[in-house]
């Protein structure tokens, strides 16, 4: 249990997403003008790194690594298919964000409405196929790359947010001209990225 | 005569005046974690030119027979087959520094200047113009990138390409290497300065708020 939490921790604070990987980028600074819409867009990576990432662990050792193929029939263990890893795993996300999204349309209307374009927008964010990559690389197991997409979709969110909150306050400022808007928003999340830092090392 | 300045045009203008990555808000995923480097650097732009202009050709190329509804499904397939091409012949000629890339590599899938240049601009050209238009764009990110690396790699290990050019005072040099440059809020501040240098030099790409 004690190591679950430490890499639920690990994948909120000490490597987050946005900020000590520079995953999800472009939706990270293009999303963050309000908190609002900042937290659908959160809420939505979440939910889709917690269903993915699990997904992608499940199709790389049931199907893609050395060996993996030996439940369908002897003969196929030595076949490596993990060249086709990239292929695979953003068609999944891709697949996944299409079935989510018809799921909540159908059954939560209302989630549905309020995470609006984002849901369509998530299958091409860095961050959901950055982290089914550092599954595989870090070789989870099941259990483990569940925590790990919830807690780096947990992160992400956080961070997402946060900037959105200082940019709301930084209307108020008078920056020089060639600094307004995305300069400024660069230097802002270099400064976030400092104060994430200090997490460093943090153990339970 | 006219055909050839528009070409130049596709070719130049993504590198000052329309840089995906200062003015369109492209592709920065990638672009901040691989430029600690030099030879990293080097490395990942000369991979996203090659995706960029071929996946750009080819969607190009089929953009006549791809169904719109299905369109996005269409150009990642192309565009992570190319990856997958790529990710081999870096596996196969340059293993270490396909290592130190690790998953950066893959995730040119995802990055948005390819996504974004195919949409954009091979959904309605000619392969020939949209080949251009992604090497054009390419050389852009890859300025930056380069651009970035340079001023990391210098101030923070005092070499470039791995090559000792500031002595450092560990080793009876002058020059302490800042380690601030070597992690990610650095790569943040360097992008941050050159967005401004850039826009103090250009205005017009000032942003009214």
């Amino acid at each position: 249990m004690e190591h679950y939490v430490n890499l639920a921790v690990k994948a909120v604070f000490v490597e987050n997403m946005a900020l000590a990987f520079f995953l999800g980028m472009c939706s990270f600074l293009a999303v963050s003008r309000q908190v609002k819409t900042a937290l659908g867009l959160g809420v939505a990576v979440i939910f889709v790194l917690t269903i993915t990432v699990p997904m992608n662990n499940v199709i790389h050792t049931r199907l893609l690594q050395p060996g993996a193929l030996d439940w369908l029939h002897p003969g196929l263990a030595e076949q490596d298919l993990t060249f086709l890893g990239f292929l695979t795993y953003i068609g999944t996300i891709a697949a996944m964000v299409q079935i989510v999204e018809m799921t909540l349309d159908r059954f939560m209307p209302k989630l549905y409405a309020a995470l609006g374009i984002f849901l369509p927008l998530i299958a091409v964010n860095c961050a959901i196929l950055g982290a089914s990559l550092f599954m595989v690389e870090r070789s989870y197991t099941l259990a483990e790359s569940t925590v790990f997409g919830f807690g780096s979709g947990v992160g992400w969110a956080l961070a997402i947010v946060a900037l959105a909150g200082i940019r709301e306050r930084l209307r108020y400022s008078n920056p020089p001209a060639g600094l307004r808007g995305l300069g400024l928003t660069f230097i802002l999340v270099g400064l976030m990225a400092i104060g994430f830092m200090a997490f460093a090392g943090v153990q339970l | 005569m006219a055909a050839q300045t528009k070409t130049r045009e596709a070719l130049v203008d993504p590198i000052f005046n329309n840089n995906p990555i200062t003015l369109q808000v492209l592709g920065i995923c990638s672009a901040l974690a691989v430029t600690t480097r030099m030879d990293t650097a080097l490395v990942m732009s000369a991979a996203v030119i090659g995706v960029m202009m071929s996946s750009n050709f080819f969607v190009s190329a089929l953009r006549e027979h791809i169904p719109t509804n299905i369109r996005i499904i269409v150009q990642l397939t192309i565009i992570a087959s190319l990856v997958i091409v790529v990710d081999q012949i870096l596996k196969a000629y340059l293993f270490e520094i396909s290592q130190q890339l690790s998953v950066f590599v893959g995730l040119i899938i995802t990055n948005c200047i390819i996504m974004g240049r195919a949409e954009a601009y091979a959904m309605q050209n000619p392969p020939a113009m949209s080949l251009i238009d992604g090497i054009g764009n390419g050389l852009g990110y890859g300025a930056i990138l380069m651009g970035t690396a340079f001023l990391r790699e210098l101030l923070g290990f005092g070499t470039l390409f791995g090559a000792q050019l500031l002595p450092l005072a560990s080793e009876g040099g002058w020059y302490s290497p800042n380690g601030l440059m070597v992690l990610s809020p650095g790569a943040f501040f360097i992008i941050g300065f050159f967005i401004w240098a850039l826009r103090a030099w250009k205005p017009e790409q000032n942003e009214s708020e």
